[in-house]
């Protein structure tokens, strides 16, 4: 069975989140019997590494800040490193139900891409404005490279099956909303299935969603740039360049 | 035109190009970065030399006021120079990402390799 859970990596990318990253690890290890979790520190400067490392997780320590996209490539490197089949994302600040994600891996058995989709049903997370907007081209855009319907292609809350591994751990997209845009571009493109999960959102544990008109246009003007060049760029394929390990 | 006129062309022109030279000698210029810097300075020194050059390329091209052509011609160098620039920042960047996951990786390997050691 591909999907089963100690064949899984459990990757999630911290950047200053000493106040939710233990309880998160600690709920992993609790509702996912067999997992092994990875926190990728992306630059903190509190103590994220001592209370991820406290609850038993592994962790990674880049040494300077390189967001979402850099962060899941190490992740994705260290399971193709150690043999893990998947990999689920799953952010250190609480936003996402770990009881999700056996749902998640089910749906790996037939297809390579799962995502939790925030407005497929489940749960009350809501957005409007420009931000909603951008989610709705995006989504609108992304679902025909892809043929499959998406409504939620910004969600981080995903799994991703051995060959999506394989092609990640060499392509991950590094730049600002590549890791979530991108990624699903590329993956539609080298012939992998996306399938669409709907799973619940908690609101998130610390900090508040920004409702910034001004950043909601910034964030759709970006989003759009990043989809446009992702679509321009041209194929990529697994085991192309050579990285060191 | 004067004679100092003449003269201060000519001048700037051998400035940039010993600038060049003189980086390039010293290692402190890589070649394929110097390329549109040299470029721009043996222009200058031609047409500082025989100014009618610059006359003669504009009417060719049609342009009315030759100097018009002048700086034109220095904003696409300036052009090229700024894009190789760019090009080049990208790629330093992905390396440095690259070496940093690396670093990231080898980190906790060591980490695990010394912990497998004093445990044993």
């Amino acid at each position: 069975m591909s999907a089963s859970l100690d064949r899984t990596l459990i990757v999630m990318p911290a950047l200053n989140e000493e106040a939710t990253v233990g309880d998160v690890v600690r709920e992993v290890y609790a509702k996912l019997p067999g997992v092994r979790c990875l926190v990728v520190d992306d630059g903190s400067r509190d103590a994220t590494i001592a209370e991820a490392r406290n609850a038993g997780a592994i962790v990674v320590r880049l040494p300077f800040n390189l967001g979402v996209g850099g962060a899941m490539r190490v992740g994705f490197r260290y399971a193709q490193l150690h043999g893990f089949d998947n990999v689920v994302q799953i952010d250190s600040d609480g936003q996402h139900d770990p009881s999700g994600v056996p749902e998640l891996l089910a749906a790996l058995e037939t297809c390579d891409l799962a995502i939790g989709a925030r407005f497929a049903g489940e749960g009350d997370y809501t957005v409007r404005g420009p931000r909603k907007w951008a989610m709705t081209v995006l989504s609108t855009v992304i679902s025909g490279v892809a043929q499959v319907k998406l409504s939620d292609t910004t969600s981080g809350f995903r799994a991703s099956g051995p060959k999506a591994v394989e092609l990640f751990a060499e392509h991950y997209p590094a730049e600002y909303l590549g890791d979530t845009i991108e990624s699903l571009v590329i993956a539609a493109r080298n012939g992998l299935s996306i399938v669409q999960i709907a799973v619940a959102m908690r609101p998130r544990a610390g900090g508040t969603p920004s409702h910034n008109p001004f950043k909601a246009a910034t964030y759709l003007g970006r989003a759009t740039m990043a989809l446009l060049i992702a679509l321009l760029r041209p194929r990529v394929s697994a085991h192309e360049s050579g990285a060191l390990l | 035109m004067s004679i100092a006129n003449y003269v201060f062309g000519i001048i700037s022109a051998l400035i940039v190009l010993v600038i060049v030279i003189e980086m390039l000698r010293r290692r402190r210029l890589r070649e394929r970065h110097a390329v549109y810097w040299l470029l721009a300075g043996l222009m200058g020194l031609v047409i500082g030399i025989f100014p009618q050059v610059l006359g003669w390329a504009a009417s060719v091209v049609g342009v009315s006021v030759p100097t018009n052509l002048a700086f034109f011609v220095s904003i696409i160098i300036l052009f090229f120079v700024c894009i190789q620039h760019s090009s080049e920042l990208t790629e330093l960047e992905t390396k440095a990402r690259v070496l940093a996951e690396d670093v990231a990786l080898q980190d906790l390997r060591i980490r695990e390799l010394e912990q497998a050691a004093t445990t044993r």
